[in-house]
C-alpha cells in the first residue's frame, strides 16, 4: 500500500490538466458545439501560461492569461460552428492545428528556461489522513480548484437554471430560441468557457507540472480529453475518475521507464491511447447501438432559427 | 446567420454555382488565409514578407526546389484521395497519417522478412502488404463504428499515436541498422525495393499511382454504384438505409479502402524516396491530406492542384526552418488559418448575404 | 359562445414577411378579441403558421404592426412576446424531451437569481392544473410522456407566464377525437377566463366546431375575416384553394385475391428500446387497400418500417407473396416488391443533395437494367426514366440535374411516389402520404394509390386522418400502443366515432357485442 500512495498522488498531478481540458469541454458540448482542438488550447495555454509568468513572476496572472488565450482562440471556433454553420470536425482540427504550430512559434525562445511556478501546498489536516492525504491534500493549488470545479460544475448544470438552459440548448435549441434566450450566445459562452478551461489545463503542465516549456507537452492529453468527455457520459464528477485514471497510466509509464526496465518505451508510450480505445469500447458496448445516455441530442449539429426546412 | 449583435441578415440560398466561382471562391479564401496568417506572423514577432518570400523562393525558386516539391506532392495526392473518399461518406478518417506509417512498417517488414531480388516482385508484395496493413488500421475504426457505433475521429486519431509508437518499437528494436553510427533507422533496402526515380531527381515512380488513383477515385464516385452508395449515406444516412444501402457495411469497407491507400501513401514515401524505415518520415502527410481534401472540397481533380500547393507550403516550411531558424511546425499556424478561412468562405458558397441593421420601431 | 369584449386584445396590421423569395404573408391583418376563439385557417403553406410566428416573436416582419391591447409592440425576440402576454403552442411542442415537465415549464422563465425554487414551481404549476382542469404529472421526463400530455404541458407552460393570448397551432393534428374534445373543453375553460384563443388549423370539420370567427388566408394574403354562422365548410374551402373543391374520390369495387402480405405476431422496439409494436398480425390482399389508422405515435412507424424491412422486429414473421422476409436485408425486400412511403420524404426517403436523377436511382441503381458491366450505373437509361417519370407524374422541375431540395412539398412527394409506385409493386406501403400536401396533390397521391390497388398491388395506408382512411379503404385495422384494436371489414358499418374510440384504446368487441348485425373480425384484448 505504501509503495501505491506516491503512485497515486502522481496519477492525480499527471491527470488534472486533462481534468481541466475535460471540464471544459463537457461544458461546450453540452451546449451542443463540438471542440476537437483541446490539444492546440492546451500547448496555447501551456505557453501563455508560462512567458506571462516568466515575465511578471505571478502565475496566477499566467493562468488568467491561458484562459483568456484559450478563449480567443475558440471563439474562431464559435463562429464558425455558431454562426456559420461549418463542419465542426475540420474546424476543431483547425484550432489543433493553429494551437500546435502557433505555440512552438512563439515559444522557440523559451526553450530551456524555467519559472518558479506553482509550489505545493499541504491542505492542514486533510493532509494528514492517511492514505487519502498525501494522495489528494498535498499538491498546488490548481489540483485542488479543479476538485472544487468538478463538484461546482456538477450542481451548476443539474442544480441551477443556468444549467437548465445549458441542459435544453444542446439537447433542442429551437426550443430555447423559442422562449426568448439566445441558442446562439449561449453556445458561443460555453465554446469559449470550455476552450478557456482547457488552456488552464494547459497552463498547469508548464507551471505546475513542469516548470518549463517545451514544443508539444501537452504529448496527446488534449486528444485524450475530447475521448474521455464521452467516457463521463458528460457528467463532470464522472471526470474526475477517468481524468486520474488516465493520468495514473500516464505516471505508470513514467516510472516504468524511469525504473530503467528493458520494457520497451514505445510500447509504453502507446498504452494510454489503447487504454483511451478500450474505454470507449467499454462505453459503447455496454449501450448497445441505442442512443447514448446523456449526449447532448444536438451535438455538433448547427442550428439556424430563421431556416424554413 | 446568428450573430448575438444588432444586426438582421438577409440570406438568399444559392442552389447552384459555376464552375468560375467553384475555382475562385477556395483561390480566394486562401490568399485571406495567407493574409491573416501573416497578421498572426507578425504579432508573433516574424515579419511575414521575408517568410513568404523566402517560403517561395525555397520551393519555386530552383529547379530543386520545385522537384522537391512535387516530391512532397505525390503522397499529398495519395493520402489527399484516402482521406476524401472516407469523408465523401462523412466518416471522418483523421486516422491517415497512422495508417501511413502502418503501410510502410509493412512494406519494410516484407523487405525484410520476404525479400525478393526481382524488383516486379520485392514491389508487389510491398505494395500489398502497405495495403493490407494500412486497411486493417482503418478497418479496426470502421467495424468499432459500424458495430457499436464508436465515434471515428477519436479512435483513427488514437490509432495514430499507437502506430506511430509501434512502427518506433520496430525501428529502435529488432529492426535497427547497427551500423548506422547511433541514428535509428533500418538498414537501407535493396535495390529491388525501390521505386525507380526521374531523371536524376529525387522524383519517383510513386508520382504514377498517385495519378492513377486520382483517376480511379473519379470513376468510382461518379460513375459506380458503390460510389453512389457512398454518395448516397455522406447526404443522407437515414434516406440511404431506406433505399436498401447497407450502412455499416459501408463504413467498414470505406474506412478498409482509405486505410489502404493511405498505407500505400507510406510505401510509396519509404521505397521511393528514403530507401529506408526512419521514425518520423513522415511530416504529417496524414494530417496536411486532411487540409489537402477539404480545401480540394473532395474533388479528386482539385486535390491534384491542392496537394502541389501544400507542397510548396512544406518546402518553404523546411526553408525557414533552415534560413529563419523557425520551428517546422510554424507551417502549421498557416495551414491552420488556411481551414478557417476555408471554412469560412463556404458560407458564401451556400448562401448569398445582405447586412441590414434590425429596425428600431 | 363565449362573452365578446370590446377591445381587441391583438392589433396586427399589414403584416409582411418575405423567405428565400417567398412571401410567406402579404399585407396580412389579424385582430382577436378576449373571451373568443378566433381560427386561422389556411392550406399548408398559405402562411398561417408564419403570421402567428411572427406574433409571438419568432419571426420578425418585414413591414406591419403588433398592438397588444392598445399598445403599439415590436417583438424583437420571444421574450417580448411573452411578457405581453401571448403564449405559443406550437406544432411540434417546444419541449425539451430529456428534461421534465417542471423543469421544462421552468426553462427560460424571467429571474435572475441563479437558483430554482422547485418546490414552488411545482405548487404553481399544480394550481394551474386545477384551475383550468388540465393535469399531468410534473416531475416525470417529457419523452416518458404520451403526445397528449406533452400537449397539455406545453400550455401550462404558456399559462404559467400569465398568457392572456393563446395561439395553438395545428393541435388536434397528433391526437384522437376523444382527445380533441377534451382539448376544445379546455380550450372554452380557458376563453371563459377571458383569455383570448388563436387556433391554427386546416381541417375544415373541426374549425366549423370551436371557433367564434374565422380567418381565411391563401398564398399569404388574408381572403375573408367571418362569424362562424356565415361559413359553411364548402365556403371556407372554396376561400382557402380559390375554387370549387370536390371532396370525393372515385373508388371502384374491387375483388381482392390471394393475400400479399402476411405480418405475424410482429414485436418491434422503438428507438429507445421500449416495445412500439406488440404481437401484431394481419394480411392485406391483392388488390385491397387496408387502411391502419391511429394516432401518431402509437407504433405506425415503427410497424411500417419493420415491413419494409428497415427495422430489425424481435419476433413474428413477414411474408410477401409466400417467402418469409423477417430478418433478411432491405434490398431483399425491395427486390421481392415492397414498396415504402415513409412519412418523412425529405428525410429518409429523398437526398436533398442529389439531383432528381440520382434520388431515382435510389431505388433502382441496382437492377439489371440500369447498371452497365455490373460495377457501373448507367447515367443514360436512368436519365431517359426520369425524364418519362417525371413527365407522368407531373412534377414541376427546375431541370432533373438540380437538387431535389429546390422541389416543393407537393413535387417531392410526386417524384416519391413516381419512384416507388412504377416497377409493379407487389405491396405498397404509404405513410401519411398526403400530410403537409395542397388539395390538388392530396387527390393526385390518393387517386394514384387506389390505381396501385386497382393494378393488382395490396396497399397498405397508414394515416390519422380519419377521413382519408374511410374514403380509401377496403378494409381498416386500428392500431393503438402498439396492439391491433380491431379490424372493420366494412368500412360503411362504423363511424367515426366507433374508430375514434378504437384509436383510443377501446376495443372493438367493447361496443360491439357478438352477434351483431354487421360481420367483425375480433379484435385484440388489452
Amino acid at each position: 500500500m505504501e509503495v501505491l500512495i506516491p503512485i497515486l498522488a502522481a496519477a492525480v498531478r499527471s491527470g488534472t490538466p486533462i481534468l481541466y481540458a475535460t471540464l471544459g469541454e463537457i461544458l461546450t458540448e453540452r451546449s451542443g458545439v463540438q471542440n476537437l482542438g483541446l490539444e492546440g488550447l492546451m500547448l496555447m495555454g501551456a505557453f501563455m501560461g508560462f512567458s506571462v509568468t516568466h515575465a511578471t513572476g505571478n502565475p496566477w496572472l499566467g493562468v488568467i492569461a491561458a484562459f483568456v488565450t484559450g478563449a480567443a482562440i475558440s471563439l474562431v471556433h464559435a463562429f464558425l460552428s455558431v454562426s456559420i454553420g461549418a463542419n465542426q470536425v475540420v474546424s476543431g482540427l483547425a484550432v489543433a492545428m493553429f494551437g500546435t504550430g502557433a505555440s512552438a512559434l512563439l515559444g522557440r525562445k523559451m526553450v530551456g528556461l524555467t519559472v518558479t511556478g506553482f509550489g505545493k501546498i499541504p491542505v492542514p489536516v486533510l493532509s494528514g489522513i492517511p492514505v487519502v492525504g498525501p494522495v489528494f491534500f498535498d499538491h498546488d493549488p490548481l489540483v485542488y480548484i479543479s476538485y472544487g470545479l468538478a463538484f461546482f460544475l456538477y450542481w451548476f448544470i443539474f442544480h441551477t437554471r443556468p444549467g437548465l438552459n445549458l441542459r435544453a440548448v444542446g439537447e433542442s435549441p429551437i426550443v430555447v430560441d423559442a422562449m426568448g434566450l439566445s441558442a446562439a450566445r449561449l453556445r458561443y459562452a460555453y465554446t469559449l468557457v470550455g476552450g478557456g478551461l482547457a488552456a488552464v489545463g494547459g497552463s498547469y503542465l508548464s507551471l505546475a507540472y513542469t516548470k518549463m516549456w517545451s514544443e508539444g507537452m501537452s504529448a496527446g492529453r488534449g486528444w485524450i480529453a475530447v475521448a474521455l468527455v464521452i467516457f463521463a457520459l458528460w457528467n463532470p464528477v464522472r471526470a474526475i475518475l477517468g481524468s486520474y485514471l488516465f493520468g495514473g497510466v500516464g505516471a505508470m509509464q513514467l516510472r516504468i521507464q524511469a525504473a530503467g526496465t528493458s520494457f520497451p518505451a514505445p510500447i509504453l508510450m502507446m498504452m494510454p491511447y489503447i487504454f483511451t480505445i478500450l474505454v470507449l469500447l467499454a462505453i459503447s458496448v455496454k449501450k448497445g447501438k441505442g442512443i447514448l445516455l446523456g449526449s447532448p441530442g444536438a451535438l455538433g449539429v448547427p442550428y439556424s432559427r430563421e431556416e424554413r426546412t | 446567420m446568428i450573430l448575438p449583435m444588432k444586426y438582421r441578415v438577409v440570406l438568399r440560398r444559392r442552389f447552384k454555382t459555376g464552375l468560375l466561382f467553384e475555382g475562385v471562391l477556395p483561390v480566394l479564401s486562401v490568399a485571406a488565409a495567407l493574409v491573416f496568417a501573416g497578421g498572426a506572423l507578425s504579432v508573433f514577432g516574424v515579419s511575414p514578407v521575408a517568410t513568404y518570400r523566402a517560403m517561395f523562393r525555397g520551393a519555386l525558386g530552383s529547379g530543386y526546389g520545385f522537384s522537391e516539391v512535387v516530391v512532397k506532392t505525390i503522397p499529398l495526392v495519395i493520402s489527399g484521395i484516402a482521406v476524401a473518399l472516407a469523408f465523401r461518406m462523412k466518416t471522418w478518417n483523421i486516422g491517415a497519417e497512422g495508417q501511413i506509417y502502418l503501410g510502410a512498417l509493412a512494406s519494410a517488414a516484407m523487405v525484410r522478412y520476404f525479400p525478393s531480388g526481382n524488383q516486379a516482385v520485392m514491389l508487389l508484395t510491398m505494395t500489398v502488404g502497405a495495403a493490407l496493413a494500412g486497411g486493417a488500421w482503418g478497418y479496426m475504426a470502421g467495424f468499432m463504428k459500424s458495430r457499436w457505433n464508436v465515434n471515428e475521429v477519436i479512435t483513427t486519431l488514437m490509432l495514430n499515436y499507437i502506430g506511430l509508437h509501434l512502427a518506433d518499437y520496430f525501428i529502435y528494436g529488432s529492426w535497427r541498422d547497427p551500423s548506422s553510427l547511433g541514428f535509428p533507422m533500418t538498414p537501407p533496402f535493396p535495390p529491388s525495393a525501390r521505386l525507380p526515380q526521374f531523371f536524376g531527381t529525387r522524383v519517383h515512380l510513386g508520382i504514377v499511382a498517385a495519378v492513377i488513383l486520382v483517376l480511379v477515385f473519379r470513376l468510382v464516385i461518379r460513375w459506380t454504384r458503390w460510389g453512389f452508395e457512398i454518395r448516397a449515406i455522406g447526404d443522407n444516412p437515414r434516406a440511404a438505409v431506406y433505399s436498401g444501402i447497407r450502412y455499416g457495411r459501408n463504413v467498414e469497407l470505406v474506412l478498409f479502402i482509405s486505410g489502404a491507400i493511405a498505407g500505400l501513401a507510406g510505401m510509396t514515401e519509404i521505397a521511393g524516396l528514403q530507401g529506408r524505415l526512419q521514425p518520423g518520415f513522415s511530416p504529417g502527410y496524414g494530417y496536411t491530406a486532411i487540409i489537402v481534401a477539404w480545401l480540394a472540397r473532395l474533388n479528386p481533380w482539385a486535390i491534384l492542384v491542392v496537394s502541389f500547393f501544400m507542397g510548396v507550403l512544406l518546402v518553404g516550411g523546411e526553408t525557414i526552418q533552415v534560413i529563419m531558424r523557425l520551428p517546422l511546425a510554424s507551417v502549421q499556424v498557416i495551414q491552420g488559418c488556411i481551414l478557417f478561412s476555408v471554412l469560412g468562405f463556404e458560407f458564401f458558397r451556400n448562401y448569398r448575404v445582405f447586412l441590414v441593421r434590425k429596425e428600431s420601431g | 359562445m363565449s362573452t365578446v369584449q370590446q377591445e381587441p386584445l391583438v392589433t396586427m396590421r399589414g403584416i409582411e414577411k418575405i423567405f428565400v423569395g417567398v412571401r410567406a404573408n402579404a399585407e396580412v391583418d389579424f385582430d382577436l378579441y378576449g373571451g373568443e376563439v378566433h381560427t386561422l385557417l389556411g392550406e399548408n403553406g398559405a402562411g398561417k403558421s408564419t403570421l402567428m410566428n411572427i406574433l409571438s416573436g419568432l419571426y420578425i416582419p418585414d413591414a406591419g404592426s403588433i398592438a397588444v391591447k392598445g399598445l403599439p409592440q415590436v417583438f424583437r425576440s420571444p421574450r417580448d412576446a411573452i411578457r405581453a402576454g401571448i403564449g405559443m403552442v406550437h406544432q411540434h411542442f417546444m419541449l425539451v424531451p430529456t428534461l421534465s415537465v417542471w423543469e421544462n415549464v421552468a426553462l427560460g422563465l424571467e429571474g435572475n437569481s441563479i437558483l430554482m425554487d422547485k418546490d414552488l414551481i411545482v405548487k404553481r404549476i399544480r394550481d394551474i392544473q386545477d384551475r383550468y382542469g388540465i393535469h399531468v404529472d410534473p416531475m416525470t421526463p417529457v419523452w416518458q410522456i404520451s403526445i397528449g400530455e406533452q400537449q397539455r404541458v406545453a400550455i401550462i407552460k404558456a399559462l404559467y407566464r400569465n398568457a392572456e393570448i393563446l395561439i395553438l397551432d395545428e393541435p388536434t393534428s397528433v391526437l384522437t377525437p376523444q382527445e380533441a374534445r377534451a382539448l376544445f373543453e379546455t380550450i372554452r375553460q380557458i376563453t371563459a377566463e377571458g383569455h383570448g384563443v388563436v387556433f391554427i388549423s386546416h381541417k375544415l370539420d373541426e374549425v366549423m366546431d370551436i371557433s367564434d370567427r374565422i380567418t381565411v388566408l391563401r398564398k399569404g394574403r388574408k381572403v375573408a375575416t367571418l362569424p362562424v354562422a356565415e361559413v359553411s365548410k364548402e365556403s371556407l374551402a372554396e376561400m382557402m384553394v380559390g375554387r370549387k373543391v370536390v371532396f370525393q374520390v372515385g373508388k371502384t369495387l374491387q375483388n381482392p385475391g390471394r393475400v400479399v402480405l402476411e405480418a405475424r405476431d410482429l414485436v418491434v422496439l422503438g428507438d429507445r428500446g421500449r416495445t412500439r409494436v406488440d404481437n401484431f398480425s394481419f394480411d392485406v390482399r391483392q388488390k385491397e387497400l387496408l387502411g391502419l389508422a391511429g394516432v401518431s405515435g402509437n407504433g405506425q412507424e415503427e410497424l411500417c418500417d419493420a415491413l419494409a424491412g428497415i427495422r430489425k422486429i424481435e419476433a413474428g414473421s413477414i411474408k410477401v407473396d409466400g417467402y418469409e422476409l423477417a430478418g433478411r436485408p432491405i434490398r431483399e425486400f425491395q427486390k421481392r416488391g415492397v414498396s415504402y412511403i415513409p412519412a418523412d420524404r425529405m428525410g429518409t426517403g429523398l437526398v436533398r443533395g442529389m439531383n432528381l436523377r440520382e434520388n431515382i436511382a435510389l431505388r433502382k441503381y441496382w437492377r439489371k437494367e440500369f447498371t452497365r458491366f455490373h460495377f457501373f450505373i448507367h447515367w443514360e437509361n436512368i436519365a431517359g426514366r426520369t425524364g418519362q417519370l417525371v413527365e407522368r407524374f407531373g412534377v414541376v422541375h427546375p431541370g432533373l440535374g438540380y437538387p431535389a431540395r429546390m422541389l416543393s412539398g407537393g413535387n417531392l412527394q410526386k417524384l416519391m411516389l413516381a419512384r416507388e409506385l412504377t416497377d409493379d409493386p407487389k405491396v405498397v406501403i404509404a405513410v401519411q402520404p398526403t400530410w403537409g400536401l395542397d388539395v390538388s396533390a392530396t387527390l393526385f397521391v390518393r387517386e394514384t394509390l387506389l390505381e396501385q390497388r386497382d393494378k393488382g398491388a395490396g396497399v397498405l395506408l397508414v394515416s390519422d386522418d380519419l377521413e382519408e382512411i374511410l374514403s380509401l379503404s377496403d378494409r381498416i385495422a386500428v392500431i393503438h400502443n402498439g396492439g391491433l384494436m380491431g379490424l372493420v371489414e366494412d368500412p360503411d358499418s362504423v363511424t367515426e366515432e366507433q374508430l375514434g374510440l378504437m384509436m383510443a384504446g377501446t376495443c372493438l368487441e367493447e361496443f360491439r357485442p357478438h352477434g351483431a348485425e354487421a360481420p367483425f373480425a375480433p379484435g385484440k384484448v388489452v
